[in-house]
């Protein structure tokens, strides 16, 4: 029965696919909060990393006293937090052991190696002068596993559903990464077009390794619309919304075209229809009709279309889960 | 320590009276087969041993070779603790429990066949009936069940000691789900890692084709009419304490790990959830015990179970691996008989023999029992893992007391045994090599025929002293090398 393989086995790989990428994008953002923390509006900057992940209450509940610092623990080691790098790890590594049977031995180790390592850090090894190596740190982790994974998973079905993870998550936490600036210069918008505006994009550019490649497409200036358009629709950035729902998008159809999985075919035209509107849609569109909103919008499609592939092959049901 | 004892002779301060050495049996020069091995270990300073001791335990941690325990609502994964120093049974030895580990098996298998169809041992007055019937694990709905082979006990741990005469006795029997058997395949590839030169050119048995003789076994219980059958694992799931050991056996056999909710019956027929739809599945290796396995048939609140999986079996639908019911012949009580059923059914002597053992249900037993709980190791009849056994010479006052009440209030719960001097067997400590009391796990697979693993898990306490090597009460593992005859 070489040609399928356990449904709970797919679910766990499209999971850990998403985990390991979701702790790498919480770095991410961390490390570039972190520079926009570092800068005239210094820590109040943190609070909008909790709005970012609608985690306001939970925030308020964990840490009293409301020091917007106390966001660094909280979406690093927090193991309370659902939504910090350690509980992603761990999370991915939940799934890594529900696939042992499957993936390989070095895939395995080296989570576990990452998770034993997270799982040591005390609140000053991520303060301070710290926190961008600790980052950098999360960040080399993600990649070594992606690395790994690329050279040792077996090409089957189950290595579709990694890269449908992937690209599912990627598109998801590209969009937050992007609300991070709605929510910075909400307060502010005199702000715009400053030099305050115009470092904080490089910043967050930087954050996604995109600067070089946003600058190779834009050569002259950067505006808000630019580098909206570049993360939203650039067909050649990795990151980018597009090009993650066009990969996801590709999955589905191997799935069902290469290894004959006929239940999927719901899904697939959602992600049909996702990808469409994509296409579609121009960013000043966008901009005309409220940035966040558009990424508020996106992140529920990604939403439904995650219910809709859990249905579809994993017997699952997330109509209930996975709403952050 | 001084720098002196680090590159010092691990020997040098070796006593093992008046226990049997597995190096040196009751002399102090070791036995033939071991000489070369132990001047290999000699020539290593204790610096030397301890480094590479260590490395190989941040191995096992990082590659997750691990047990779970839970405290404070905490999973902690810990790794068996692993001595370095390898347990070797020589090729003659070997033969001898080979041969008596098969005998002994064949005679369970016997003996659940019997009591599950004509009963005759009962009739025949060998075996007390409602020691049988009345067992907790004796399953009704067995009855006139056929499983295929009469391979009833498909996989059997047979825990063995050694004792001061040098001769191994059974200590039980385990045909449930043992397990263990993973440390065994995985202690033989960190000790070619980590010591490749100690094991150099010595003429060891193989351990490493545990995973395919299991699957062909698991072929042969499928039913004939199927030519490639479809074999799974069924385990409880990542909370189990022995979910590493799924997952290897899975691997190693190339079959899918699934949990209950992986299954489904339909038409009396099992089936598991694939991406692609329902997939048929002809044969499992449970790893859960009887009373989880199907709701409809035994614990109607178990979640790990799979609805009507039992009917399945019992119409020869689908093979399972132990089958069930297995457990009334690895009861504590029944134990005491099996020297009894093993000539009953085989018209043989009991090539293994038991510990000496008192059933307390019988007067004069528990008599004899009460009267000499100070020189006696009480064992309750229920229980796994070591826990509740009290160690008459060790125990204090207050400890006899307290099992002498427990003994009279529910006399049939417990058997006693002569404290058996576990032989020992060097083991690296922070005072250098020192011996530590051993036993040994040989692990059968019978499906068509009978095939042992040519080695076993060798279990050893870690604390001075001490009989007890669960892994729960302070115990480690060591790798057991069996000797070849033709070198």
């Amino acid at each position: 029965m070489p040609s399928t393989i356990l449904a709970r086995y797919a679910e766990s790989i499209f999971w850990l696919a998403r985990y390991m990428e979701r702790a790498e994008n919480l770095a991410r953002i961390m490390d570039v909060n972190e520079t926009f923390a570092r800068d005239s509006r210094g820590a109040q900057n943190w609070m909008s990393v909790v709005h970012l992940y609608g985690d306001k209450e939970a925030f308020a509940e964990a840490y009293p006293d409301g020091d917007p610092r106390s966001a660094i623990e909280f979406y690093s080691i927090d193991r309370d937090n659902p939504n910090s790098i350690i509980s992603a790890v761990t999370a991915a590594r939940e799934n890594a052991r529900a696939l042992r049977p499957l993936i390989s031995t070095e895939m395995w180790s080296q989570i576990n190696v990452l998770f034993n390592w997270l799982r040591s850090l005390q609140p000053h090894d991520v303060r301070g002068p710290y926190l961008s190596t600790f980052c950098q740190k999360v960040k080399e982790g993600c990649q070594l596993h992606t690395g790994i994974t690329e050279g040792t998973f077996h090409r089957d079905q189950g290595y579709v559903f990694y890269e449908l993870g992937k690209f599912m998550e990627r598109a998801d936490q590209t969009t937050r990464v992007l609300d991070i600036k709605y929510h910075l210069l909400l307060p502010n918008l005199g702000d715009v077009g400053s030099p305050l505006d115009v470092s904080q994009w490089n910043a967050l550019l930087r954050s996604v390794a995109g600067y070089h490649a946003f600058r190779r497409s834009y050569p002259r200036g950067m505006t808000a619309a630019d580098v909206a358009e570049f993360l939203l629709f650039n067909r050649g950035f990795p990151r980018s919304v597009t090009l993650c729902v066009r990969r996801a998008y590709e999955m589905l159809t191997i799935l069902r075209s290469q290894y004959g999985l006929v239940r999927g075919s719901q899904t697939l035209e959602r992600a049909d229809d996702l990808m469409g509107r994509l296409l579609a849609t121009q960013i000043d569109y966008v901009i005309g009709h409220g940035l966040h909103e558009f990424l508020d919008n996106l992140q529920l499609d990604l939403i439904d279309l995650t219910a809709s592939i859990g249905h579809d092959f994993f017997y699952a049901d997330y109509s209930v889960k996975e709403t952050g | 320590m001084d720098a002196e004892s680090i590159s010092g002779d691990p020997w040098a301060d070796y006593r093992h009276d008046p226990f049997w050495c597995e190096y040196q049996g009751h002399g102090r020069v070791p036995l033939d087969d071991l000489a070369e091995l132990s001047r290999r270990i000699g020539n290593m300073s204790l610096g030397e041993l301890r480094r590479r001791s260590g490395d190989a335990e941040r191995e096992l941690f990082n590659l997750g070779i691990t047990f779970t325990v839970y405290s404070d609502n905490q999973a902690i994964d810990r790794i068996l603790p692993f001595d370095v120093v390898p347990r070797v049974i020589r090729a003659r030895e070997w033969e001898q429990l080979e041969a008596g580990v098969k005998q002994r098996v064949a005679a369970l298998n016997h003996f659940l066949h019997d009591i599950y169809h004509d009963k005759k041992i009962l009739k025949d007055g060998v075996v007390p009936t409602d020691l049988v019937l009345g067992n907790e694990y004796y399953q009704p709905a067995m009855e006139g069940v056929a499983v295929r082979h009469n391979a009833y006990v498909t996989i059997c741990g047979t825990d063995l000691v050694r004792g001061g005469d040098g001769e191994f006795y059974v200590l039980e029997d385990n045909a449930r789900t043992p397990s263990g058997v993973s440390y065994v395949v995985e202690n033989r590839v960190m000790m070619a890692r980590a010591f490749p030169e100690l094991m150099a050119a010595l003429p060891l048995r193989p351990v490493d084709d545990y995973g395919y003789r299991l699957r062909n076994v698991m072929n042969e219980l499928a039913s004939p009419d199927i030519d490639d059958p479809s074999v799974v694992l069924l385990s409880p799931g990542t909370y189990n304490s022995a979910y590493f050991e799924h997952i290897f056996l899975a691997r190693e056999m190339g079959v899918p790990l699934v949990e209950g909710r992986d299954l489904v019956v339909e038409d009396d027929y099992v089936f598991m959830k694939t991406t692609a739809g329902l997939r048929r599945v002809d044969a499992i290796y449970r790893r859960i015990d009887d009373e989880f396995l199907d709701p409809l048939a035994f614990s109607p609140d178990s979640l790990l179970g799979v609805p009507g999986l039992f009917e399945c079996f019992r119409k020869g639908n689908v093979a399972i691996a132990n089958a069930v019911g297995t457990g009334v012949a690895d009861d504590k009580a029944v134990y005491c008989y099996m020297p009894r059923i093993v000539k009953y059914y085989l018209d043989e002597e009991p090539i293994l023999k038991n510990v000496e053992t008192n059933i307390c249900r019988e007067p004069d037993s528990l008599k004899y029992t009460l009267d000499n709980l100070e020189n006696l190791v009480v064992k309750p009849v229920g229980e796994s893992g070591g826990y509740g056994i009290v160690i008459g010479p060790k125990a204090s006052r207050g400890e006899l007391d307290e099992v002498r009440a427990k003994i009279k209030a529910d006399p049939a719960n417990f058997i006693s045994q002569p404290v058996v001097s576990l032989s020992v067997c060097p083991t690296l400590t922070d005072s250098g090599l020192q011996p530590r009391h051993v036993d040994l796990r040989p692990f059968a697979v019978t499906g068509e025929s009978t095939w042992v693993l040519p080695g076993g898990l060798t279990r050893v306490a870690l604390r001075e002293g001490s009989m007890i090597v669960n892994s729960s009460q302070g115990g480690g593992s060591k790798d057991t090398w069996v000797l070849s005859g033709n070198a």
